[in-house]
């Protein structure tokens, strides 16, 4: 089978793994009414891993990274989220979002208010930092993103992919410590999902937990140390990305993999 | 056609330049909005007769009128046969329209109440005015009450306390959690009110005695009523329409039916019957001997009854938010409350802004309703001079009076809000 690649360097100095558990999921089951969205998911992810979530429409990918901050509610199993496990206990879950940041498919910027106040609100009220710190840090989130100029625009004037990466500084303004991508480039033009991938690749060689649902086969292939394949909800094959690309063992994976890299 | 070659390669980029002049002269547009086809040549036509029309027959009305005159007879007598107004009858009342019977000595003190109003109301309307005016808003009705009624300065001043007592034992209870503290807090402050506020304010009042001579509910009246009714209910309204609507999609099933429950059975009931109920009906319920002001009582049913509407529009502000909204402040870790002050309510808000100024005006217009349970409003003012022998017969100056004067508010509340949606607009390019 063809190998996806990516075309930009990548600096692994820093991608270390370590042994440390920052998340850990146990037979976690969830429904939708009587319908089995997710069935007897296990996962432990290490502090420094970058996953990839692939799988057909449908599968559960979504379901599974927003169980891990709680924007949905499993039903049966255990998620435990840097030593904090997921109950109704509403403080516990507090933390756990402010820990974990979230990018999403369509980007959901605050656009009532500038690219500034989307990165300095939740640092401002959930962290509670001075307004002055959380300015400057949320300009040097901005900086590493690419977009300082943009600070005093408005989220509806920024194209696309601008918009993605200040998603994506907002998200980092709050230093999580684990970030959760659901389809962050699926709703982008061609040229402009470089420029997100780029942004969530100088990420992944500063060491961030990253849980990324995607289809950018080529980023799984140049960043991911693990990739998964759900398929009705259940977790079917779980490979580095060398052998899960090369030599996939399950007959749902080679199907899937040959649809999405057939060009 | 075949053989030209297809490729083409710009030698040099086209500079910027300024568009062009709008072209068409007067007569261009005219015809363009007026008359381009023919259709809309008979329309303009015909609303130009009915124009013309409208001007014939009101202006000899409304310019050959009389404005110096002690009656309707001399009136008459005035104008012969000529058809005019007699605005004589507005020269001679216009302060009866505007306050009631309010004792024409102290007619500077619902006037200074109304400019502090315009004051107070200027940091939450404009941001260009300093926040710190807000200070000023907070104390505003508390001093408009003393302007108006009268009576010593230390009753506005203990309710205030009672606010007070409220904070800090929120702030002495916050340990035993939001809940036990709010409530403790609540009992503390009715307890003030209750049982400390009339000695307290008994005893400042013979220390350092500030008062103003009292005026009856019965002797205000007039736009002053309207106003006094309107702009509280109003200013109520708001908050509690958004906490209503906040209710109502509540998870927690008691809160979520106590606000079904209420808006429901408010909005179903006209307002006319609520203010019946607030002046008859209230007497029955509350333990005899009481006196609670009827114009309280009123105001309190006319909240009730905006703050219905209220939560239903901003209900419908917040059912437009997409789920993402909802999905990117949770994710940041902001809780219920902040995650709706910060990112959900300022923009449900402005999404409702038309259905909010829309409540807001029809609930000052119906402050004329309040005529039916024997308040003084302009209506039962006009009804009133018509009924003095000098002025028995006149309609129409009364009413084009208070109709105008009405109108210039609601007009006013239409602009500001045109002027809001233009302020808040954030997705221009
Ligand atoms: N709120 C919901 N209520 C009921 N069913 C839901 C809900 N959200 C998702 N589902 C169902 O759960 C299943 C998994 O959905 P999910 O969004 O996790 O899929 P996905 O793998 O992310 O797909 P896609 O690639 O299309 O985003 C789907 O069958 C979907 O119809
Ligand atoms: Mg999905």
């Amino acid at each position: 089978m063809m190998e996806p690649h990516y075309e930009t360097e990548i600096d692994r100095s820093r991608m270390r793994v370590s042994d440390e558990v920052a998340i850990r999921i146990e037979d976690m089951n969830k429904w939708y009414g009587n319908y089995h969205a997710l069935r007897d998911i296990n996962l432990t992810v290490r502090r420094g891993e970058r996953i990839v979530i692939a799988g057909p429409s449908g599968s559960g990918k979504s379901t599974m990274i927003r169980c891990v901050n709680r924007l949905e509610e499993h039903q049966a199993g255990r998620i435990v989220v840097d030593g904090i496990e997921l109950s109704s206990d509403l403080k516990n879950i507090d933390k756990v979002r402010s820990e974990v940041g979230m990018v999403f498919q369509h980007f959901n910027l605050f656009p009532h208010l500038t690219i500034l106040e989307n990165c300095t609100l939740a640092p401002i009220w959930v962290r509670e930092i001075p307004r002055k710190e959380a300015i400057d840090a949320a300009m040097h989130f901005l900086e590493k993103v690419k977009i300082p100029e943009q600070a005093h625009k408005y989220p509806g004037q920024l194209s696309g992919g601008q918009q993605q990466r200040v998603a994506i500084a907002r998200s980092l303004c709050m230093k999580p410590k684990i970030m959760l991508f659901d389809e962050p480039t699926s709703a982008l033009d061609p040229e402009m999902i470089k420029e997100v991938l780029d942004t969530m690749i100088d990420l992944a060689e500063e060491g961030m937990t990253m849980l990324c649902v995607t289809h950018e086969m080529g980023f799984a292939q140049a960043v991911a140390n693990r990739v998964i394949f759900m398929d009705q909800g259940q977790i079917v094959e779980e490979n580095n990305p060398h052998d899960f690309f090369n030599n996939p063992q399950s007959e749902r994976t080679r199907l899937f993999l040959s649809q999405i890299l057939r060009h | 056609m075949n053989e030209r070659n297809p490729a083409f390669v710009r030698g040099e980029m086209l500079p910027a330049r300024e568009p062009p002049a709008g072209e068409m002269g007067l007569l261009k547009l005219l015809r363009k909005s007026l008359f381009n086809n023919w259709l809309s040549s008979i329309l303009t036509v015909i609303s130009l007769i009915v124009l013309v029309w409208i001007v014939r027959s009101t202006s000899p009305w409304l310019f050959d009128s009389v404005w110096n005159a002690h009656s309707l007879s001399e009136c008459r007598q005035m104008l012969g046969v000529a058809e005019g107004a007699c605005w004589a009858v507005i020269r001679d009342r216009w302060t009866q329209l505007l306050f009631g019977f309010y004792p024409p000595e102290q007619y500077w003190r619902p006037v200074l109440a109304f400019a502090l109003m315009l004051l107070a109301l200027s940091p939450v309307l404009f941001p260009p005015v300093p926040r710190r005016l807000l200070w000023f808003s907070a104390v505003f009705p508390g001093l408009a009450y003393w302007l108006i009624w009268g009576g010593t300065l230390w009753l506005p001043v203990t309710a205030y306390a009672g606010i007070a007592v409220g904070a800090v034992s929120l702030r002495l209870t916050a340990r035993l959690g939001a809940g036990v503290g709010a409530g403790l807090a609540f009992i503390g402050a009715l307890t003030w009110w209750f049982f400390a506020s009339e000695p307290v304010t008994t005893m400042l009042g013979q220390l350092l005695p500030l008062s103003l001579a009292p005026v009856t509910s019965r002797e205000v009246g007039g736009f002053l009523l309207s106003i006094v009714i309107g702009v509280t209910g109003i200013s109520f309204s708001l908050p509690l329409g958004i906490v209503l609507a906040l209710g109502r999609r509540s998870k927690m099933p008691l809160v979520k039916t106590l606000s079904v429950v209420f808006i429901e059975f408010i909005r179903g009931v006209p307002l006319i019957t609520l203010l019946f109920t607030a002046s008859l009906l209230l007497n029955y319920f509350l333990p005899p001997g009481t006196n609670f002001d009827l114009i309280l009582r009123v105001i309190i049913m006319v909240t009730l009854f905006a703050t219905a509407y209220m939560a239903e529009v901003i209900r419908g502000g917040l059912a437009a938010l997409p789920r993402g909204q909802y999905e990117a402040a949770e994710a940041l870790g902001l809780d219920y409350w902040k995650a709706q002050r910060l990112v959900i309510m300022p923009q449900a808000l402005k999404i409702s802004i038309p259905g909010i100024v829309n409540s807001f005006i029809g609930l000052f217009k119906d402050t004329t309703l309040v005529v039916f349970i024997g308040l003084l409003d302009p209506i039962a003012l006009s009804n009133s001079i018509r009924a003095t022998t000098n002025w028995q017969g006149i309609y129409w100056e009364l009413f084009v009076f208070i109709g105008a004067l009405f109108f210039i508010f609601c007009f006013g509340m239409s602009r500001y809000s045109m002027h809001l949606e233009r302020r808040l607009r954030t997705d221009h390019r």
